[in-house]
């Protein structure tokens, strides 16, 4: 799988690189927990820029080329930034068996965006994900962690509205 | 403090007593369903309601519970009130007004809201009636044995996971049976992996616990990867104690001192409430050292996947924890003999040991009562897609697909007819409607091309294509393919790019033989589980649904209707009006027809641009 790099200039706060420090200093004992200072990079960040991969790296010391390697490995690593309202539709057996793709096609023509894009004005990315384990409530997608289960495709301009008007 | 077994039982004593109405000063227990599809579909505005309508009527000795699945997934969100010597109530498809109802009538004034549970939901109660929920068709064949406590106990509190019998399998482990003898339980048992490999579970530990080491591990994968699967989130999210004593037990029989629970990350309130688990057992000393004054110590750690489908394959998932991309490596040397950290390692998934502690408690005969002569036991399955009752059953092996779609599934909605259940995921096959009174078993599944699985079972009706179907569990497969082998990583891809040449409609005959060729050569030479079970969907459609590719590829026609490239546009009668403004925009002329007179589109001059429809002022042109 093929991933989208971002192409925008990293700028990362003093706030987040003190909470990155914190995470270093908790594990650069243990080698084997790479995979969890990223997951909580990527918490702090919301992303994995190239420049915080780095950090990583010399933060465990462990060579850059084996944290992209996991970075690109791994589906939940994000290597671009997602968008302000982040909508994952759940692409699972049980959803696709019950018209889950209708539903993306659907968001994907109001909002001109295929999964692992952004909108330009940032408000909006779209991903399709795989099985959310709320599969008695198919289809289903997600927006934020707000969870919208036994869609048809006629509901998703009214729920996207929403979140624009927010 | 470290528990005592005499502080045990006494706790066990105390917290059944907490938990029962009519003892302890408790007059009634709600328990609201909150695992993820509860809060989906709004259980936090339920538990929120029943706590306010509870204090405005100033009622202090009713407790409000959280709970895990309860299993009915479609009727969320759940309420069950527990009174004294009373069956059950449980409410469904509740909400903040439904709830400040039954409040006022139900716990004030003892009136059950009859129209609000589940037997008038289900319509299988007579008006007014009030049916209890194991006596509903989705219960009444289920045996709950992994979920035992899902859906009953509020799982982030372990003293209602120790008032039903919770850590007592581990204190009569510890206390009365040599680590042999709870292998030699397991043996009996017949208990097999529940993970979809099937392999038996007493035997497993052996081999580790034969292997001298000055570490060893025991693992647990929850890192349920087929989409359409829950069990394990379910058991996790409802019962997270179950995993954490059988792990306990795992070690002492194998001799392994650390544990690990792999997790995806996808599933947060699992990941919270193990976390809990591991805490609270941990402060009563029954994760530690020296539990129950034994000796024995074990801990027990949680790394998170990063959804990577590949990690659910024991030698990947390895791999994973050690912090590396997800690779799986070549057995052997299996991980019995060198697994996790290059140490033995005993690994089963969430299921296998959600069912360990029942079987050391009751005995291996007990467990082995129910079920067939090769598969003991029960196995929980996700059932989804076209079928009314969509949730998390539990039932004897031995029980027929039929017996789950149609008894306790409750059949297909909208009247349309049964084609195919899937079970297996993307490793699994196809079952038809021919093969639906086989009885569920792991070696029947395998017999007619299909695979136990862990647990996915997506029902499918005479709307969905076969083709694509298997085309969509390529794609997922292609998808997740580590391409650390070539069969895999180039083989899948292939076989992806002849079934889009089919589903657009642009294969010939020879391109279905190419087909079958290219999967047994993958099944044969791919390195890890993934790749030898890819090909598995497309050759059971194959198998079953050959008539359904010929279709596609001899006629250009999707019999289902949901190939996109191989749809026709056709004029409806009733809505065309004559006008011939298709006519008109029509650039090659396919449309035929006289002026008020109903028009006719010839599919065979017809090149899918779709002009007709955009024009078309009366919607009169569909697509099928």
């Amino acid at each position: 799988m093929l991933k989208k790099v971002s192409k925008l200039p990293f700028q990362g706060t003093e706030c987040q690189a003190q909470a990155f420090a914190d995470v270093i200093a908790q594990y650069k004992s243990d080698p084997s927990q790479l995979m969890t200072v990223m997951q909580k990079a990527q918490q702090i960040y919301g992303y994995l820029p190239f420049e915080v991969q780095a950090m990583i790296a010399d933060g465990m010391d462990v060579p850059l080329e084996k944290v992209y390697g996991v970075s690109t490995f791994y589906a939940q690593f994000a290597l671009s930034p997602a968008g302000k309202h982040s909508i994952s539709v759940c692409l699972g057996t049980a959803c696709y068996v019950k018209g889950a793709q209708a539903i993306l096609d659907r968001i994907t023509e109001l909002l001109g965006i295929g999964p692992g894009e952004c909108t330009e004005d940032g408000l909006f990315s779209l991903d399709a994900c795989r099985c959310i384990g709320a599969c008695g409530l198919a289809p289903v997608m997600m927006i934020g962690e707000k969870v919208y289960g036994n869609l048809v495709p006629e509901q998703v301009e009214g729920i996207l509205a929403a979140y624009r008007d927010q | 403090m470290a528990l005592t077994t005499v502080q045990l039982d006494d706790l066990r004593t105390h917290a059944l007593a907490q938990m029962t109405p009519g003892r302890s000063g408790l007059a009634m227990r709600i328990v609201v369903g909150y695992a993820t599809c509860g809060i989906a579909a709004g259980a936090k505005a339920v538990i929120e309601s029943l706590r306010k309508e509870l204090a405005v009527l100033g009622i202090d000795d009713v407790a409000v519970e959280e709970t895990g699945c309860i299993g009915m997934c479609q009727y969320e969100p759940l309420v069950e009130v527990f009174a004294p010597d009373q069956p059950k109530i449980t409410y469904v498809q509740m909400n903040a007004e439904k709830t400040a109802r039954m409040v006022h009538s139900h716990v004030a004034n003892g009136k059950v809201v009859a129209e609000y549970t589940i037997g008038a939901a289900t319509g299988e109660a007579a008006q007014g009636e009030v049916l209890p929920l194991d006596s509903t068709a989705f219960y009444k064949k289920q045996q709950r044995v992994a979920l035992r406590n899902c859906g009953v106990i509020d799982p982030e509190r372990i003293e209602q996971y120790i008032a039903r019998d919770g850590y007592q399998a581990l204190k009569k482990a510890l206390t009365e049976l040599q680590p042999a003898d709870v292998i030699q339980i397991l043996k009996d048992s017949g208990l097999r992996g529940r993970g979809g490999g099937g392999f038996p579970t007493g035997l497993k530990w052996s081999f580790t616990a034969a292997n001298a080491a000055d570490q060893k591990y025991v693992v647990c994968n929850a890192d349920e990867g087929d989409p359409g699967a829950f069990m394990d989130r379910s058991v996790l999210e409802g019962d997270p104690h179950a995993v954490v004593e059988a792990m306990t037990i795992c070690g002492y029989a194998t001799g392994a001192s650390e544990g690990y629970v792999y997790v995806r990350a996808e599933y947060p309130i699992a990941v919270k409430h193990l976390e809990t688990a591991i805490e609270q057992a941990t402060a009563l000393g029954l994760l530690g050292d020296d539990i129950f004054g034994s000796g024995f110590g074990f801990r027990l750690h949680i790394r998170l996947g990063a959804g990577a489908f590949v990690c659910g394959e024991e030698t990947a998932l390895m791999t994973s924890i050690e912090g590396k991309r997800g690779e799986p490596r070549p057995r052997p040397p299996y991980p019995a003999v060198k697994g996790l950290f290059g140490k033995p390692t005993t690994e089963n998934n969430v299921e296998t040991f959600a069912n360990i502690p029942q079987i050391i408690l009751h005995g291996a005969r007990n467990f082995a009562a129910t079920g067939t002569e090769k598969s003991k036991g029960t196995k929980v399955f996700a059932l989804g897609g076209k079928i009314t009752n969509t949730g998390l059953v539990e039932i004897p092996m031995g029980t027929t697909l039929r017996e789950i779609i149609e008894d306790i599934g409750g059949g297909i909605p909208g009247g349309k007819k049964f084609k195919a259940a899937q079970t297996g995921g993307p490793s699994g096959g196809c079952i038809p409607e021919s093969m639906i009174d086989t009885p569920i078993d792991y070696d029947n599944l395998t017999a007619i091309g299909s695979m136990m699985g862990s647990g996915g079972l997506i029902v499918m009706d005479e709307d969905n294509c076969m083709v694509d179907i298997a085309r969509f569990f390529l794609d997922f497969t292609v998808d997740e393919s580590c391409g650390k082998c070539s069969p895999c990583r180039i083989g899948t891809k292939r076989m992806m790019e002849i079934l889009d040449k089919i589903t657009a409609g642009k294969a010939v005959m020879e391109d279905l033989d190419k087909l079958e060729e290219l999967a047994y050569h993958i099944k044969e030479n791919s390195l890890c589980g993934l790749g030898q079970s890819a090909p598995n969907p497309v050759l059971a459609t194959l198998r079953a649904f050959r008539d359904e590719y010929v279709a596609h590829v001899r006629d250009k026609r999707c019999p289902a209707g949901v190939c996109k490239a191989l749809l026709n546009y056709y004029v409806i009668a009733d809505k065309c009006r004559g006008c011939t403004a298709c006519a008109r925009a029509c650039p090659v002329g396919a449309i035929r027809g006289k002026v008020k007179e109903v028009h006719d589109i010839d599919t065979d001059k017809c090149i899918k641009c779709g002009a007709c429809m955009a024009t078309c002022r009366f919607g009169a042109i569909e697509k099928r």
